[in-house]
């Protein structure tokens, strides 16, 4: 194991599956002379060559639309968005073409695609800049969606969805990609499953599900619970779909309390999925009702004082667990 | 010009007749309730993809929008695989789960078969796109109509193909409606073929009610193509007899322009041509009438006989896990 940036696993991850596989091919805006809005394909161009590692005009609709077309007849394309905000701009192509092909055709085209780039609210970038975009796709049947916090869970994640059948989406956490984690050396595998959750902190009295940029969070809170005599269990999600219902509800089971700390809007957020389905599987388990902390449903303010207010924060997540455990 | 003389023209004649006669039956079929859903008919346009499939290889690409049955045919689907997916049957060209506006045939490099007006210019430049980056000499043929060019879709999609010299052709097949909507009511420019100069493409209009000319435009451009990848596009302007689907009555022109079209009609044309060349007689031309009449009919009787897929497969279509499980 070594240290590395979340940005620097992100790079090996893409550059291991283009060395792997001739028919893997990353385009997106200023991903090759540029080097990477946020250098995560920084030296691929280089590497690779302008076959494979292919600069785009800004035209969102059109290169989605390209790499669904190419993954059709057998390509494996990484598209890459300069954030997943500008994803919206081809929310047609990410949500009626790539995940519906295989039902539409009778199972006849499958879409080996993977769409990657940073999601969720930066730091101080307004609200066009500022979607966390996990629960609009994770509800349209068809599409994957994983969420990785660390460097090691954003490198194997990404190998794993680079190597999925499946239309998938690496949501990279904005906010994490200078951050450092022990990742396994390059010449060892790694890949991380979809659908597996990790607990990331053990625990015995409350359950706080987390994921991307409030994986940190949690454990920053747990740290601080810890003081307080509550031991908290981080869950981190790592998939948002397919969802690891067995290792949030293995935990609830142990904690009997749950706090969900999402990214998202609360209206429809990752959080009351989740919440559904704990109290419709192991209602019995639970000793307090689950509480969700996620963004306020309001539009993001620029303002670092008031976006601060909005966002799920440490403050609001350490108020939620005492009122879980009633403390 | 080695492809078109593949192909024989009394051949092609007879395909145009048997998706005249598909639809005409999809109509009637539609109205008995057997068909649900939204039905777009292509009656009065078949001189546009038999002209153009005329002109191409079974191994090139050929994508286009919800108009699909004639595209299909042309491309080698039976009219049994076509006919049961009208009809939802497993036995359909694409299972029944996709329905009159989505066609797949993979065998026939079929790829849909796609009802968002425009969202599949993209996934066309994504097919020549695999063309290119494996330095093969396919063509892609990319129909779609003339709504479809006010779309953003399109415009990056043009712009996409021309910048990295893609092997593809655009074929607006201009039939003059969007829906209800006049060209003239929908779109700023006088030709649309003049969009494509706004991308550097080459352009052309093509008569759509000329077999002939349709298929040799469609065989010079695709060898040029080959020979050094670049796009194309050709304005094909035709006319659709029916409404836009089968619940539009189409009382937004006149009687007389529809029978300015009649008269022109395509496969009148291609016999009429035949004819005078000696290369057809009215008895051969009955005769691959009641063919294709035949045929049609036949397939709606496997149509009714065949089943649906069970719902208990249904997940099966949703992820696809390369024969994992």
């Amino acid at each position: 194991m070594r240290e590395i940036t979340y940005r620097q696993a992100l790079n090996e991850a893409l550059a291991e599956e283009l060395e792997r596989d001739p028919n893997v091919f990353l385009m997106g805006e200023e991903v090759a002379e540029y080097q990477g809005a946020y250098k995560v394909s920084a030296g691929l161009l280089q590497r690779f060559g302008p076959r494979r590692i292919i600069d785009t005009p800004i035209s969102e609709n059109g290169f989605a639309g390209l790499g669904i077309g190419a993954a059709m007849v057998g390509l494996r394309p990484i598209i890459e968005f300069m954030t997943f905000s500008f994803s919206l701009v081809a929310f047609d192509q990410v949500v009626n073409n790539a995940p519906n092909m295989f039902m539409m055709s009778g199972g006849q085209f499958n879409i080996p695609i993977t769409f990657r780039g940073p999601n969720g609210p930066a730091h101080q970038l307004g609200a066009t800049h500022s979607h966390a975009t996990e629960n609009f796709y994770a509800s349209v049947p068809g599409l994957k969606v994983c969420t990785p916090a660390t460097p090691r869970d954003a490198k194997g994640l990404l190998k794993t969805a680079i190597r999925d059948d499946n239309p998938v989406l690496v949501l990279e956490a904005e906010l994490l990609y200078s951050s450092k984690g022990m990742v396994e050396p390059p010449d060892e595998e790694l890949l991380i499953p979809l659908g597996k959750a990790e607990v990331k902190r053990e625990g015995s009295d409350v359950t706080v599900v987390c994921y991307a940029q409030t994986v940190p969070i949690a454990l920053k809170v747990a740290a601080q619970l810890e003081e307080e005599d509550i031991s908290a269990e981080v869950v981190d999600l790592r998939s948002i779909k397919p969802l690891d219902e067995k290792t949030i509800f293995d935990s609830v089971a142990k904690t009997h309390r749950v706090v969900i700390v999402e990214q998202d809007h609360p209206y429809c957020g990752v959080g009351a999925e989740i919440c559904y389905r704990i109290q419709k599987d192991i209602f019995d388990e639970l000793d307090s009702p689950v509480l969700r902390v996620s963004q306020e449903d309001i539009p993001m303010p620029y303002n670092e004082h008031l976006e601060h207010a909005v966002l799920p924060n440490a403050e609001k997540l350490f108020d939620a667990v005492k009122k879980v455990c009633y403390a | 010009m080695q492809q078109m003389e593949q192909r024989d023209e009394v051949e092609m004649l007879s395909l145009m007749l048997l998706i005249r006669r598909f639809e005409e039956r999809a109509s009637q079929q539609y109205q008995a309730q057997k068909i649900g859903g939204f039905c777009h008919l292509y009656i009065g346009q078949e001189a546009v993809v038999v002209g153009a499939i005329a002109a191409v290889r079974p191994d090139d690409y050929v994508i286009t929008a919800y108009r699909d049955h004639g595209h299909a045919l042309a491309r080698g689907t039976s009219a049994n695989a076509c006919m049961a997916e009208l009809f939802g049957k497993e036995t359909g060209c694409s299972r029944g789960l996709g329905g009159s506006m989505h066609f797949f045939d993979k065998r026939h490099h079929m790829y849909g078969g796609h009802a968002i007006v425009a969202a599949h210019v993209p996934l066309g430049v994504g097919l020549a796109f695999a063309i290119k980056y494996r330095g093969e000499d396919r063509v892609t043929l990319c129909f779609f109509g003339d709504g479809a060019i006010n779309q953003g879709s399109f415009h990056e999609a043009l712009n996409l193909a021309a910048l990295y010299k893609l092997p593809i052709i655009f074929i607006c097949e201009n039939n003059l409606f969007a829906m209800g909507t006049s060209v003239t009511r929908s779109t700023s420019l006088k030709r649309i073929v003049d969009r494509a100069e706004g991308y550097d493409i080459p352009g052309e209009i093509v008569d759509g009610m000329n077999f002939r000319e349709v298929r040799d435009t469609v065989a010079e451009v695709a060898d040029s193509i080959r020979k050094e990848s670049h796009p194309a596009f050709l304005e094909v302007r035709t006319y659709r007899y029916r409404g836009h689907s089968m619940s539009d009555p189409a009382s937004y022109r006149t009687k007389e322009e529809l029978e300015k079209y009649r008269l022109d009609d395509p496969i009148i044309r291609l016999r009429a041509q035949l004819t005078r060349e000696g290369k057809l007689t009215n008895e051969q031309f009955d005769q691959l009438d009641k063919q294709a009449k035949q045929t049609v009919l036949d397939s709606v009787k496997f149509a009714e006989e065949s089943a649906q897929l069970p719902v208990e497969k249904l997940h099966d279509y949703v992820y696809f896990d390369g024969g994992k499980s």
